[in-house]
C-alpha cells in the first residue's frame, strides 16, 4: 500500500454492490450528515432492474462548492460485491483508492493503477451481528474520512432505527465504533487527506431528488388526483403522493392500467379537479388515445413522463431522452400541446407547478419530461421561493345558456364544470359549440379545428425562453435540453473558453421564438442528447431549418459525464481551430 | 318534478324501432321521478350507438372513448361526489373494449350506475359479433357462427361480488324504470344490463325472442343471498330479469380514500390547496 493522496475541494465517493445490501441506506445516511456538516453534496445512482443481486452504484460528490452533476472520476471506491471493481474500473485513475474486503479486492485486475486498502469488513460486521452492519461501518469510515462529527451518525442511527428496538440501535452503534477504528487505521497508515471547506449556508438548504420535486411541484400546482400504474422510473411520484393523501386532500389510486389512468385523470379535470399522470415510455404508449381525447375535448391534462431507454421494455432502470418524439406526436389527429423538460431540481419543482396552470389556461395536454437520471439525482439547494407561486384556476361559473365550445377569438372557450346552472357537454367526436356530435364538415368541423389551433398563438405568450449562459457574444454555441443541463454547465465552466455560449431549453415545444436567431448567431453549433437520433436536433431542424453540425448522442442507458462533455467540446474546438 | 326537463329536441341517430329509443325514454322518466335535474347529473358514455345516448337528452355529459367510460366516471364521482354519475354504453364498449375497467370498477365499488344496452351485436360497426352474442350467431365476420362462449355479465358481476346486479328488458318500460330507480338509489357500483333489440343487425335476438326467453324473478326472491343469486345468474333461456344481487351500505371507492376519511365530506374540488403548508412541510 502506497496511498498518499490529497483530495481538495471535490471528492467523488462511489459505493457499488448487489441490490438488497443496503446501499440506499448508506446513501441516505451520508447525504444527511454531509449536508448537516455544511458540505455541498450531489448524488447520482445507476441500478439494475432486479430486487436482489446484480450491481448497483451510487456516486456521492462532496465539495466546497456547489456540485450538481455526475462525473466519471472515482476518488474513493467501496466495492461491496464481487464484480464491482471490474464494472467500474473504467472510472479509476491512479489516484483512486479502493477500500474493501480482501476477497473482493483480490479479484481486481493486476493492471488497475489504483491503490487498494483491504479490511475484513464483512468479518467485523458478522461479529457484530450480521453482514447488514457493513453499511454502518462503511458509512462511518466515509464520515470519518470527511472529518464529520461522529455524533451526527449516531443521532441518525438512533432516529432511523428508533422503531426497530434497542438491540438494533446498540449493534449499529457498535458498528459505528468499528468504522471509527477502521478510519483511524486508514488515516494513520495511508495519509489520505480530504480537504473540503464547509459552508454554513448549506445546512440551511434542502436536499431532495427529482422525484420529490415533481411530486411537491404537483402539490403546489394544486394536484388532487393521481392515477398510476407502477413503472420505473416514474413510480417514485406515485409513492410520494400516496403519502400525502390525507395531509393535502389528494386521491392517489394505483389503477388497473395506463389507459384507465389517463381516462380517469381526464375525468378528474372535467369536474374541476387537477389530475396528474406519472409514467414512463411503455405506460405512456398505452395512454396515447387519452392524450388525443384531451386534445379534442379540450380537457386540461398534465403528464409526467419519466423517460427510460426503449424500445418496448428496453432498460427499465436506465436513463434516456428517447421519448421526445413520442411526446411530440403522441395521440391521433392534430391538436396543440406544450412540452417542458426541466434541467435541474429547482426547475423540476417550478415547471411541474406551472404545468397545472398552463394546462388549465389552454385546456391542452402539458408534459413534464424527466428521465431516470433526473428523478434519482439529488443535491442540496436553496428552498424555492413561494411568494410568486399561484394556483391559477381558469374555471368559470356557468349560466343557463352555457356552451362548452363557444367560438372565441383566442380559441379558448371558457371552461365550466358540472354543478353550475349551465350544462357541460364534452365529446370525443368532432362536435358543435354545445359539445354535441356533428358531421357538419364545411362550417362546424372547420371552425372547431381552427379554434383549437388559434390557441397556439396565445401559447406563444407563455413560452419559457431558452437560457443563454457563458459567452453572450459566442462563436460556438452548445445546445442542450432537459436533464443534461448541469452536466454540460460544469463541463463548459471547466473549459473556460470565452467563445463558448451555452443555450439550454426548458421548453421543448412550442420552441421559443428566438431559437433561430440565437442559433444563427453562432459559427458552430454543438448538441448533446441521450438518444440515438438526436431528436431535439431533428425538431430544431424541422422548425428553424438549421442543421446542427456537431451532434453528440449517448444511448447506452447512462447519462453523460462532465468529462465526456469536456472531451467532446474540446475535440470540436480543436477541429474548428484547424 | 318537472316533466320534460331532460328532453332535447334533436334528431336521434338510431334506426327506427331501435331499443335505444325506449331505454332513453325510460331513463328520462326514471330521472324525473327521482326528482333529479339535468344539472345534478353527469353521464359518461363510450362509443357505439348506446354511447350516443347523452347527446339526445339534456344533461352534463362526457362522451369519451370506446371502453373508457368507467375510469372517467370513477374520477368524476370521486372528485365531486355531489354529482349523480351514470356510465352508459353498449355491450361492445363495456364488456369487450372496457372489460378490464369493469373488473376494477366492481372491485373498487365506485359509486356509479353502469347501464349497458345489451343487443348482442355490434351496431355502429355494422353487424359483427359482440361478447354477448350467442354461440353459433353468424355474421359477415363470424362466418361459421360465434365459436367463443358468450359473456354472461350477470354471473360475472355476482362472481365479482358487485354490490348491485340487475337485468332488464328494454321493452318492459315499467319494470325497467323500477330497476333503474333502484340502481340509481343504490350506494356503490350498480350494473344494469338491459336487453335491447337491434332491429337492423340482429335478426335472432328480437323483441319477441327476448320476451320468450326471459322471466321476472318472483316477489319472494332474496336478492341478498349470493349463492342463490349466482345460480340465478347462470340461468339461460329463459334469463331471469330484475335485481339479481344486491348488498347495501357497502363503502364506496371515494369513501374509502384517505382524502375522504375522518368523515370529511367536502368534495375534493371545493378544497383549497394551502401553499404555505407545502412550504412549511417540505422546505422549512
Amino acid at each position: 500500500m502506497n496511498s498518499s493522496n490529497t483530495y481538495k475541494n471535490d471528492v467523488s465517493i462511489v459505493i457499488c454492490g448487489a441490490a438488497g445490501l443496503g446501499i440506499e441506506t448508506i446513501e441516505h445516511l451520508l447525504a444527511q450528515i454531509i449536508q448537516q456538516s455544511g458540505y455541498h453534496i450531489c448524488a447520482t445512482k445507476e441500478y439494475m432492474s432486479r430486487v436482489r443481486g446484480g450491481l448497483n452504484s451510487t456516486e456521492i460528490r462532496v465539495s466546497s462548492n456547489r456540485v450538481r452533476a455526475y462525473i466519471d472520476r472515482i476518488d474513493l471506491f467501496f466495492p461491496f460485491s464481487k464484480g464491482a471493481i471490474e464494472r467500474q474500473a473504467y472510472r479509476f485513475t491512479k489516484d483512486t483508492i479502493i477500500i474493501g474486503d480482501t476477497d473482493i479486492l483480490k479479484e481486481a485486475n493486476k493492471e488497475i493503477e489504483a491503490s487498494f486498502i483491504d479490511f475484513s469488513l464483512k468479518k467485523a460486521a458478522k461479529k457484530i451481528g450480521g453482514e447488514v452492519y457493513t453499511n454502518t461501518i462503511v458509512a462511518t469510515v466515509i464520515g470519518e474520512l470527511l472529518k464529520i462529527d461522529t455524533n451526527l451518525i449516531r443521532n441518525y442511527i438512533k432516529e432511523r432505527f428508533s422503531k426497530k428496538g434497542e438491540e438494533v440501535i446498540e449493534k449499529n452503534l457498535e458498528a459505528i465504533e468499528k468504522g471509527c477504528e477502521f478510519a483511524k487505521e486508514i488515516i494513520d497508515n495511508f495519509t489520505i487527506k480530504i480537504k473540503i471547506k464547509p459552508d454554513s449556508t448549506v445546512s440551511q438548504e434542502v436536499l431532495y431528488n427529482g422525484t420529490d420535486m415533481v411530486s411537491i411541484g404537483a402539490l403546489a400546482g394544486g394536484c388532487n388526483f393521481l392515477a398510476a400504474y407502477p413503472m420505473s422510473p416514474a413510480t417514485g411520484v406515485l409513492t410520494f403522493l400516496a403519502q400525502q393523501q390525507k395531509e393535502f386532500d389528494v386521491i392517489v389510486e394505483q389503477i388497473e392500467d395506463e389507459i384507465a389512468a389517463v381516462n380517469s385523470v381526464i375525468g378528474a379535470w372535467y369536474v374541476g379537479g387537477r389530475g396528474l399522470l406519472s409514467t414512463s415510455g411503455g405506460g405512456f404508449s398505452l395512454m396515447t388515445e387519452g392524450i388525443s381525447l384531451a386534445g379534442v375535448t379540450e380537457t386540461p391534462l398534465v403528464i409526467h413522463l419519466a423517460q427510460r431507454p426503449g424500445p418496448a421494455t428496453g432498460l427499465p432502470t436506465r436513463t434516456a431522452q428517447e421519448d421526445l418524439s413520442l411526446a411530440l406526436h403522441a395521440g391521433h389527429g392534430e391538436f396543440p400541446r406544450i412540452i417542458l423538460s426541466p434541467g435541474n431540481l429547482e426547475e423540476t419543482f417550478i415547471l411541474t407547478q406551472k404545468t397545472f396552470n398552463l394546462a388549465d389556461k389552454y385546456q391542452i395536454p402539458v408534459f413534464v419530461l424527466t428521465d431516470q437520471y433526473l428523478v434519482n439525482l439529488f443535491y442540496n439547494f436553496e428552498a424555492p421561493d413561494f411568494s410568486k407561486l399561484k394556483i391559477d384556476k381558469h374555471i368559470i361559473e356557468t349560466k343557463e345558456d352555457y356552451k362548452r365550445y363557444e367560438i372565441t377569438d383566442s380559441g379558448i372557450s371558457p371552461r365550466g364544470i358540472p354543478g353550475g346552472k349551465g350544462l357541460v357537454g364534452v365529446d370525443s367526436h368532432e362536435h358543435d359549440d354545445e359539445g354535441h356530435i356533428t358531421e357538419d364538415l364545411r362550417d362546424c368541423r372547420k371552425e372547431m379545428v381552427e379554434k383549437r389551433f388559434r390557441k397556439e398563438q396565445e401559447i406563444e405568450n407563455d413560452i419559457i425562453p431558452a437560457k443563454l449562459e457563458f459567452a453572450k457574444n459566442y462563436e460556438i454555441l452548445v445546445i442542450s435540453w432537459g436533464s443534461t443541463y448541469e452536466i454540460i454547465k460544469e463541463a463548459i465552466s471547466q473549459i473556460s473558453n470565452k467563445k463558448i455560449g451555452f443555450l439550454h431549453f426548458s421548453q421543448i415545444y412550442p420552441l421559443p421564438k428566438k431559437t433561430k436567431k440565437l442559433l444563427k448567431k453562432a459559427k458552430e453549433l454543438i448538441i448533446f442528447e441521450t438518444n440515438f437520433r438526436n431528436q431535439f436536433a431533428e425538431l430544431i431542424k424541422a422548425k428553424t431549418g438549421i442543421e446542427i453540425p456537431y451532434k453528440f448522442s449517448k444511448y447506452i442507458g447512462l447519462s453523460f459525464s462532465v468529462e465526456e462533455i469536456k472531451q467532446s467540446i474540446k475535440s470540436i474546438l480543436k477541429e474548428v481551430q484547424k | 318534478m318537472n316533466n320534460g326537463q331532460f328532453d332535447l329536441d334533436v334528431k336521434k341517430h338510431w334506426c327506427p324501432g331501435c331499443g335505444n329509443f325506449i331505454i332513453l325514454k325510460t331513463l328520462k322518466k326514471t330521472l324525473e321521478n327521482l326528482d333529479l335535474t339535468p344539472q345534478d347529473l353527469v353521464i359518461v358514455s363510450g362509443i357505439g350507438q348506446a354511447g350516443k345516448t347523452p347527446h339526445f337528452m339534456r344533461t352534463n355529459y362526457f362522451n369519451g372513448l370506446h371502453g373508457r367510460a368507467l375510469p372517467l366516471a370513477m374520477a368524476a364521482k370521486a372528485l365531486n361526489p355531489k354529482m349523480v354519475v351514470l356510465a352508459i354504453s353498449g355491450d361492445g364498449c363495456m364488456y369487450s373494449e372496457g372489460g378490464n375497467h369493469l373488473i376494477h370498477a366492481i372491485r373498487r365499488n365506485i359509486d356509479v350506475t353502469c347501464i349497458v344496452h345489451n343487443n348482442m351485436v355490434y351496431g355502429l360497426t355494422k353487424g359483427q359479433a359482440s361478447p354477448t352474442s350467442q354461440a353459433g350467431f353468424t355474421t359477415k365476420v363470424q362466418l361459421n357462427g360465434v365459436t367463443s362462449q358468450s359473456f354472461n355479465p350477470i354471473s360475472f358481476a355476482v362472481g365479482m361480488n358487485a354490490t348491485f346486479v340487475a337485468r332488464a328488458n328494454a321493452a318492459d318500460k315499467e319494470e325497467t324504470q323500477e330497476i333503474l330507480t333502484k340502481a340509481i338509489n343504490h350506494k356503490g357500483f350498480a350494473l344494469v344490463d338491459i336487453f335491447q333489440p337491434c332491429v337492423t343487425f340482429n335478426k335472432t335476438n328480437t323483441y319477441s325472442w327476448f320476451k320468450e326467453n326471459s322471466y321476472y324473478l318472483e316477489d319472494d326472491y332474496d336478492s341478498e343471498d349470493r349463492e342463490t343469486a349466482f345460480s340465478k345468474a347462470c340461468e339461460k333461456t329463459p334469463y331471469p330479469l330484475g335485481v339479481i344481487f344486491q348488498q347495501e351500505n357497502m363503502p364506496t371507492f371515494h369513501e374509502k380514500t384517505l382524502a375522504y376519511s375522518d368523515k370529511k365530506k367536502t368534495p375534493l374540488i371545493d378544497r383549497e390547496r394551502n401553499l404555505t403548508k407545502i412550504e412549511e412541510n417540505f422546505f422549512t
